[in-house]
């Protein structure tokens, strides 16, 4: 079996009386496109950090392609690409100088070429020679992706990407990091966009106080915790008896009712039929990942235990 | 120490270098405002060593004490501006090593004082009559009393977490220290208690022996100040790389 993108085994890290990792264990395989999803303060900018070596853990150990992050950590960082939250940048260089210091870190001396490639397929080849000061902050996470993928590292961690960023940004990044997956990159992405995690994303992690609370791939995540429902607004009626199981109301009218397939659609509106039932909207909604989401983190209701 | 090291170095003195204005010529223009003020008061009353006018003795001091304050103000500076910021993450995802970090800072906070140096003396040439200074001794005083400076600069910007922080280290640690150090009169003409503080400030070594580079004459003899202030220099050296291997306030 071909070694793990990312091996992380029973990691631990206390901040205080703050549990930020109680115990994560998880593996991304090569060439996954993977998220790591879960509600602010749930722990998953710690765990990239670990990765990173910008946090050490009390206990555990996490690799990136087989090298330990804390004793082989020059091995793992030069496999390792991370694009941090924040938008930080440093106000006395260009973005071309920015990159090429970046490259130098890495000890690559001749990385022109592609850094004129990652310029290019970023967007950002009209700024090479701006100061990053001067630039938008749309155009400085973009630098920071290139940044971060300047010593063209296998496995690439994007710690929200898109946060407070435009449209038509968010589409020239994720065609990048399609591209770079496609031709094999590992990405691990975490997000609170859940669509952008359902429609990019292979499997997910979700994290909540520490821990993992669901791993498993997108497709059984919303099978087991998400269903196709058919959505309909009634005129002036409620739902026939023979529909009210399983379904439910919300506050502006719309019911809910679970269906499997066309044919349950089918018969569904059958029934509205035979009742009387006038119709005034009506869609079928695809399984959705915010409702796993939601579902998941309600079950894992309260972990808050503090530090003994 | 890895190949990142000549471009950490490199970048570190390339960002004095781009606002060099501010981190070169004003320090030699305050030098210089010094020279001009206290040698216009004293002259005619001191005479520092015998044959070496106030005015001559004053200007190694004063260039060590700019070069001193500008090693510690290159490395503080550098590294709260990067905590601050927080861009320093994209140093510390590289695979540099506490090494490569330490001799970057250290260098380019010399290499910083070096340049003020020579701003002062070249300046203060055109207007005072100096002899020209042993190269070894003037080397050696430089490079060990910058490099104490820019090693605690590398554990004051580690350790201070805002600038106000950084700015009481720097008002009440470095600029009583390095005034203190002998730089506009001979510790010998001090009452006894503040000859012996004088005595038990490292940075007095690096002021006194930069002066026997000039002068031939110094306070202390040089291989004495030369062995205080390499001690100094090991023992802080020491302590910063031991900060750094820890993470201490970099890697939580």
């Amino acid at each position: 079996m071909a070694t793990a993108a990312v091996e992380v085994r029973d990691a631990t890290k206390r901040f205080g009386t703050l549990r930020a990792l109680d115990g994560v264990s998880l593996t991304v395989e090569q060439g996954e496109f993977f998220a790591l999803l879960g509600p602010n303060g749930a722990g998953k900018t710690t765990l990239i950090s670990a990765l990173g070596g910008l946090v050490r853990p009390d206990s555990g150990e996490l690799r990136v392609l087989g090298r330990d992050v804390a004793k082989e950590y020059g091995a793992a960082r030069r496999l390792l690409g991370i694009v941090p939250q924040e938008v930080v940048f440093d106000p006395f260089f260009s973005v071309r100088e920015t990159l090429e210091l970046q490259s130098g870190y890495f000890g690559l001396r001749d990385n022109r070429a592609w850094i004129d490639e990652l310029l290019e397929r970023l967007a950002l080849g009209s700024k090479a020679d701006a100061n990053m000061r001067s630039l938008s902050g749309g155009m400085k996470r973009r630098v920071m992706v290139a940044q971060a993928l300047v010593h063209r590292p296998p496995v690439i961690v994007l710690d929200e990407p898109t946060a407070g960023v435009d449209v038509e940004l968010r589409q020239t990044l994720w065609q990048f990091i399609r591209s770079l997956n496609a031709s094999g990159h590992t990405i691990i992405l975490t997000t609170h966009y859940l669509e952008e995690a359902q429609n990019l994303c292979t499997r997910i992690a979700m994290m909540k106080a520490g821990r993992i609370v669901a791993l498993d791939s997108t497709e059984r995540l919303l099978a087991a915790f998400s269903e196709r429902v058919l959505r309909v607004k009634l005129d002036g009626c409620g739902l026939p008896a023979s529909l009210a199981a399983g379904s439910s109301v919300d506050a502006t009218g719309w019911h809910r009712i679970p269906v499997d397939g066309a044919a349950q659609v089918e018969g569904a509106l059958a029934r509205l039929r035979e009742a009387g039932a006038r119709v005034a909207h009506l869609e079928v909604a695809e399984p959705e990942l915010e409702e796993v989401f939601v579902r998941i983190m309600a079950r894992n209701e309260p972990p808050a235990k503090a530090a003994a | 120490m890895t190949r990142g090291f000549p471009t950490l170095f490199r970048k570190e003195v390339m960002r004095f270098w781009k606002v060099s204005f501010q981190t070169v010529a004003a320090p030699v223009l305050s030098a210089l405002l010094f020279l001009v003020i206290f040698s216009h008061a004293l002259a005619s009353r001191v005479e520092a060593y015998p044959g070496v006018g106030y005015t001559q003795f004053l200007v190694p001091g004063l260039a060590m004490m700019a070069m001193l304050q500008n090693a510690f103000a290159n490395s503080s500076s550098s590294l709260i501006q990067s905590k601050v910021t927080g861009n320093v993450v994209f140093m510390l995802l590289a695979p540099l090593t506490p090494g490569d970090l330490f001799a970057a800072y250290l260098l380019a906070s010399v290499v910083r004082a070096a340049v003020v140096g020579a701003g002062v003396i070249l300046a203060v040439a055109l207007l005072v009559p100096l002899p020209l200074p042993n190269p070894l001794w003037l080397a050696a005083f430089a490079f060990t009393g910058t490099g104490i400076l820019g090693a605690l600069g590398i554990v004051a910007g580690i350790w201070a977490e805002k600038f106000d922080q950084l700015a009481a280290f720097q008002n009440f640690v470095i600029m009583p220290l390095t005034f203190l150090a002998g730089v506009f009169y001979s510790v010998d003409s001090l009452p006894p208690f503040w000859q012996a503080a004088s005595h038990a400030n490292p940075f007095f070594y690096a002021v006194d022996g930069f002066r026997y580079a000039f002068f031939g004459r110094s306070d202390v003899s040089p291989w004495a100040s030369l062995a205080i202030a390499s001690a100094a220099f090991c023992a802080l050296s020491w302590l910063t790389l031991r900060l750094l291997r820890a993470g201490y306030k970099l890697r939580h």
